[in-house]
């Protein structure tokens, strides 16, 4: 929590300024019951009707400094909250921005978001009420004991009494309170999953004509959580009341007690009015105080969850200089181990490779067996453990991420799409690209015919993730998307899974002319998509067991052939 | 929830409207009815508890009075003059006595309100539960889940906050007013206009505020949007954004949406701030009046010194209820529109009523369509279409990625009614049969496999009520899942969890197949389609596929081309219609779609 506070540095002047501020705005506030006390005293007691006028007119301007006070504290807090605010998600968002999918994986993106959205929104909400309320809590605290010492040292007695009673009462409520609290967001996430299931599995349900037992849990969590919703409400009902209670108590006990000073002549009346408004203003000081208590663990969870991100390092450098032009379209890979941080056996193992211009290098193997790891290792996402990988015949880490990157068309397996228009998202691979190259590339990856179709055609918008296409829609423009590059590396991992045969052969057809003077890495599920490579390597394990064409495979290699036994029937194989 | 969190400014985002205000109110009242009698007790309770709390400053007004009088006349030295703690001790004692009941009765009156508000909720949700039931599927393909879970959560959530928390202040807060009102009037009518006039002052103040704040958060609201949509863009696609150098775009982009919400929401915040300023600088303005004209009073001996303190009291408790009343207007509002939305889906049409005239306990299996009708919307897609399929054949359904091969399923299993004509199982019209049991008769494999937070034992046992242990474990062993359930540390105790993520795309296929071998139904729909799984268990799920084809009328959405080949029907579909049917000789020999999808996908093979 601290850590991130320090995020205000550089609002140190403003934060200074509203606690100045709020300071000026807590003794105004503290001050008027005393004149009007004084009214009292020396105004009404004694008939003297000027004086109270007079004391009247410093009344309201009190109140007016106050009041202007806490405009400008209103001011400037909000300026210091949120740009603290503004500040922590650059630098989060910044930071992210230098990770490596190593460390993606490893926080996980839906956390990222969080952390990088909600959680800062959270800081940057509780910062807001502290600069606003947390900090008047205890100078309207100390302010107000130090007023009521002042008006009368031993009646404070009484307000001693009674604070520990209100803190003691808050934290037992707070202390059963809480967990409950927590309960019911279980339980409602409960019934969350349930609903969602039934929405989900809607077909299933009533294939199998579970529908009574479906409703059956739902109503169990339903219960489940109306249950503890009572639990928790009827507890919270003692809130109030109990703090109602200890005040009002405090005030009777302070008039009886005050009752006796004044008797004694040791008091005026009018300390003793303006006692009981200091009464009521500790009481809802030590309230505010209390709230401190259940908002801070709340968002010290979230800045712990936002140092965490800042404070993980990318796992290696990227601080080469080298041009990657050395030999085009090669890409070789020598004895390139990788392992997973963490990992008890390598992702990877010894693997070794020479692609040429215009040959297609396939990789094929079962789940796991380090197929997307290869690829990924190309452009540099994960850092290879040992062994060394050219792009252009040049070693990927002597030239710049971006550098190795801008001679690579990835299209990874799942195609992620942005909002904009189709052919914004076209161009992703070439913000430069001409209308003509743009057309060219569509039409090379069979997205033609559908954008045509499409109302509004390369201007049709799409929607966050794609979602008004189908999968092959978005395979085919993320595809395109490579295409528009004229890389001198190619990379598809598993990126025509989506696309009907037709599609795909059409679309192979048209890659091959595309790709003459590029190497193509291929990840591949289906051998038929394999048969035509120039070389398909066979992965196990992170093992290399096969590496040949489609026909030496068949007859030489054993797991080559179980693949493809399982895929193709007899007279396909031959 | 919010009764923990701190007091609000007073600002939020504008309120939804609701269409039908008056009808929605109706509505949601009947949901209390079944608790009126509660609900009639919470409200006595509740006034009660604050007709206790308007008393108790009168009366410490008259112990201050007993009070002062006796020290004032102590000061004048007037014989036997003195503070008569036998007075004010009485007095103290009724209003701890007060002070007591009031605290009492508040917290009886929430304590029971809890029981009535949730109780509702759990009332209202188990009718959207039943409901679910009944929709039709065309409900639940025709929008977002998300949407109808929004209305089963958040929706019904915010109707038991508003009943919990908003219905009884909403009671208290105009007792409070005319309470209090009545005794600021007993006291003295000038200080009452005094007190009674700042008000709408803070109307005038507060309205043009509190419109403007609404304003810049809608608009911090929307920027905090964006920014949340980029944000998630740019992570879930950072592989992209890396291969194609995008990084210093999208910082750009993030700083300009970014400086743009810190503009919004520094000015929502400071204007939401000044309310509370502002509130308090009338509070204080009619606290002075009130202190100098009380004071000139007192003097004058039209009211009492104990008077000024009460009045104090009251003047300060005043503005709270007013603003909560003004807050409840809008929290009204939205609750009215959330069970707007709540009624809306119990109000959506049902599916057709079950005709129960045929009775079909387990069919042998013959399909026929009868001349066919059938589309979603106006446009047909399926026209007068026939076919006839004998118990233990096999159709392939065969084409395009997206054509719709849904539909077919749709139909089957009537998660859709049709247009016109009639599908008849063992030559009986589905229709005349309850959905239960036409549904009994189809088992569904299908590609998006659907499991549950659960036991991999109860997942497969989900096909059929009442299964045995050993039933459990020789279907799972005849879809080739009993070896690597076996392998998990916790066998079939496993508990999958939320996202279905702990085991592999192929092993969820195995456990779906394995539920509908125990299901044993007489006619199978399945999908080959087996994306993003390692080829070992793909030959496992194809042999436990080929294994429950064995003996059953099957539906196969076909992708491999010994399976349509060996068809006895092919349905060649395309763009959601079925465009040609026959077997594998007859389609070759029209030279229609089908061959030139047959010979495409040969092209590639023919260069081996």
């Amino acid at each position: 929590m601290i850590k991130v506070l320090k995020n205000l540095s550089p609002y140190k002047w403003i934060v200074w300024g509203v606690v100045a501020l709020v300071f000026a705005q807590s003794m105004a506030e503290l001050f008027l019951p005393t004149l009007m006390a004084d009214i009292i005293d020396n105004g009404v007691v004694k008939g003297n009707i000027p004086y109270i006028w007079e004391i009247g007119g410093w009344m309201l301007l009190v109140s007016a400094i106050g009041a202007v006070a806490s405009v400008f504290a209103s001011f400037y807090s909000s300026k210091a909250a949120m740009g603290l605010g503004r500040d922590l998600r650059q630098k989060v968002f910044k930071h992210v921005g230098q990770f490596s999918l190593q460390e993606f994986d490893e926080v996980g993106t839906a956390s990222l978001i969080t952390r990088t959205t909600n959680d800062i929104n959270q800081i940057q909400q509780v910062t807001i009420m502290m600069l606003r309320m947390v900090i008047s809590a205890p100078i309207m605290l100390v302010g107000g004991i130090i007023m009521a010492v002042s008006k009368d040292a031993k009646l404070s007695l009484v307000i001693i009494g009674a604070m520990p009673v209100l803190v003691i009462a808050v934290m037992l409520i707070l202390k059963y309170g809480i967990p409950l609290f927590q309960q019911v967001q279980k339980r409602l996430d409960g019934l969350n999953l349930v609903v969602r299931e039934n929405l989900t599995g809607i077909r299933v349900i009533r294939a199998f004509n579970r529908e009574t037992e479906e409703k059956a849990r739902l109503q169990k969590a339903n219960r489940e959580l109306a249950d503890v919703s009572i639990r928790v409400n009827k507890v919270m009902a003692f809130m109030m009341p109990t703090m109602m209670l200890v005040m009002n108590m405090t005030v009777v006990a302070v008039i009886w007690f005050g009752g006796i000073r004044i008797s004694n002549g040791a008091m005026q009346i009018g300390d003793l009015m303006a006692f009981i408004q200091y009464v009521m203003m500790i009481m809802f000081a030590l309230l505010m105080a209390s709230f401190m208590f259940v908002m801070i663990p709340r968002a010290a969870v979230s800045a712990k969850r936002i140092n965490e991100v800042l404070e993980m390092q990318p796992a290696f450098k990227d601080d080469g200089t080298a041009k990657a032009d050395r030999s085009r379209g090669t890409l070789e890979f020598e004895n390139v181990t990788f392992h997973y941080p963490g990992a008890e056996e390598p992702a990877l193992s010894n693997i070794s490779f020479t692609a040429k211009p215009g040959e297609i290098t396939a990789l094929i193997g079962g789940t796991g067996s380090g197929k997307t790891t290869l690829v990924n290792l190309v452009p540099r996402f994960y850092e290879a453990s040992s062994g060394t990988i050219r792009v252009n015949g040049v070693d990927i880490r002597e030239a710049s991420q971006q550098e190795v990157r801008s001679k690579i068309g990835f299209v990874p397996q799942k195609s992620v799409l942005f909002t904009g228009t189709i052919a914004e998202n076209i161009r992703f691979g070439k913000q430069d690209a001409s209308d003509q190259e743009m057309k060219q590339a569509a039409s090379t990856a069979q997205a033609t015919e559908f954008i045509d179709q499409i109302k509004g055609g390369y201007t049709a918008p799409i929607e966050q993730g794609g979602s008004n296409l189908s999968g092959g829609q978005k395979q085919r423009l993320s595809i395109a998307r490579a295409l528009i590059r004229k890389p001198d590396l190619y990379i598809f991992d598993d990126s025509f899974s989506a696309l009907d045969f037709k599609t795909d052969a059409k679309l192979r057809r048209a890659l091959k002319d595309e790709t003459k003077n590029a190497t193509v890495l291929l990840v591949a599920q289906r051998v038929s998509t394999v048969v035509d490579a120039d070389r398909i390597i066979v992965l196990e394990k992170g093992k290399m067991v096969g590496m040949g064409t489609h026909k030496e495979l068949l007859e030489s290699n054993k797991v080559y052939r179980e693949i493809a036994l399982s895929q193709l029937s007899e007279e396909e194989i031959a | 929830m919010s009764q923990m969190g701190p007091p609000h400014g007073g600002a939020s985002m504008p309120p939804q409207k609701a269409k039908d205000f008056k009808g929605t109110f109706r509505r949601l009242v009947s949901y209390l009815k079944p608790r009126r009698k509660k609900l009639a007790a919470v409200f006595l309770v509740a006034i009660l508890s604050t007709v206790f709390t308007i008393i108790g400053p009168k009366i410490m007004g008259m112990a201050i009075t007993e009070l002062f009088e006796g020290a004032y006349g102590q000061l004048q030295g007037a014989p036997g003059a003195g503070i008569d703690f036998g007075v004010i001790g009485q007095l103290l004692a009724l209003l701890a006595g007060l002070y007591v009941f009031s605290s009492l009765f508040s917290y009886i009156q929430q304590y029971m309100m809890s029981t009535v508000a949730q109780d509702t909720v759990y009332d209202l949700r188990q009718d959207v539960n039943k409901k679910l039931e009944k929709l039709p599927l065309k409900y639940f393909d025709g929008r977002a889940n998300g949407e109808t879970l929004s209305r089963m959560t958040n929706d019904i959530d915010t109707i038991g906050s508003t009943l919990q928390q908003s219905l009884t202040q909403f009671i208290t807060s105009i007792v409070t007013i005319i309470g209090i009102f009545v005794m600021m009037l007993t006291i003295s009518p000038l200080l009452t206009l005094i007190a009674v006039v700042t008000l709408p002052l803070s109307l005038f103040v507060i309205g043009p505020i509190l419109k403007k704040s609404q304003k810049y958060f809608a608009s911090q609201q929307k920027n905090l949007g964006h920014l949340n949509g980029h944000v998630e863009e740019m992570y879930t696609g950072h592989q992209v954004v890396k291969a194609f150098g995008h990084e210093a775009k999208s910082n750009e982009q993030f700083d300009a949406v970014n400086e743009e919400l810190y503009n919004a929401g520094r000015k929502a915040q400071f204007i939401s701030g000044i309310i509370m300023p502002m509130m308090t600088l009338i509070g204080n303005l009619s606290y002075v009046l009130i202190s100098i004209v009380g004071g000139i009073l007192v003097t004058q001996r039209a009211i009492s010194i104990g008077d000024i303190q009460a009045f104090i009291t009251y003047s300060k408790q005043f503005t709270q209820p007013i603003t909560q009343t003004a807050n409840i207007a809008n929290i009204v509002q939205s609750t009215i529109a959330a069970a707007e939305r709540v009624f809306e889906l119990l109000d959506e049409e049902e599916e057709v009523k079950e005709v129960t005239t045929s009775v079909l306990e387990r069919a042998k299996g013959a399909v026929a369509f009868r001349d066919v009708d059938f589309g979603y919307g106006n446009e047909l897609l399926i026209e007068k279409m026939n076919i006839d399929v004998s118990p233990g054949q096999t159709v392939a359904i065969v084409g395009p990625t997206g054509a719709g091969k849904t539909t077919l399923i749709n139909l089957l299993m009537r998660f859709y009614e049709l247009n016109a004509g009639r599908i008849l199982i063992d030559g009986l019209d589905s229709r005349d049969m309850s959905r239960h049991e036409l549904r009994q008769n189809f088992g569904m494999v299908l590609q998006d496999t659907w499991l549950f937070n659960g036991t991999i034992r109860d997942n497969i046992a989900y096909g059929k009520t009442g299964a045995t242990e050993e039933q459990v474990r020789d279907a799972a062993k005849a879809a080739h899942a009993d070896h690597f359930i076996r392998t998990l540390p916790d066998g079939y105790d496993t508990i999958l969890n939320q996202e279905v993520s702990n085991i592999s795309q192929g092993q969820k296929q195995l456990l779906t197949i394995a539920r509908a071998i125990l299901a044993d139904p007489p006619i199978m729909i399945l999908d080959e389609a087996t994306s993003s799984v390692d080829t070992r268990t793909e030959i496992f799920i194809q042999k436990a596929m080929s294994e429950l084809m064995d003996g059953r009328t099957s539906f196969v959405i076909a992708h491999r081309l010994s399976t349509i080949k060996d068809a006895d029907l092919i349905l060649v579909m395309d763009q959601g219609k079925v465009i040609e049917q026959g077997t594998h000789q007859q389609l070759l020999d029209k030279d229609g779609f089908y061959a030139d999808l047959y010979q495409s996908q040969f092209t590639a093979k023919l260069a081996v």
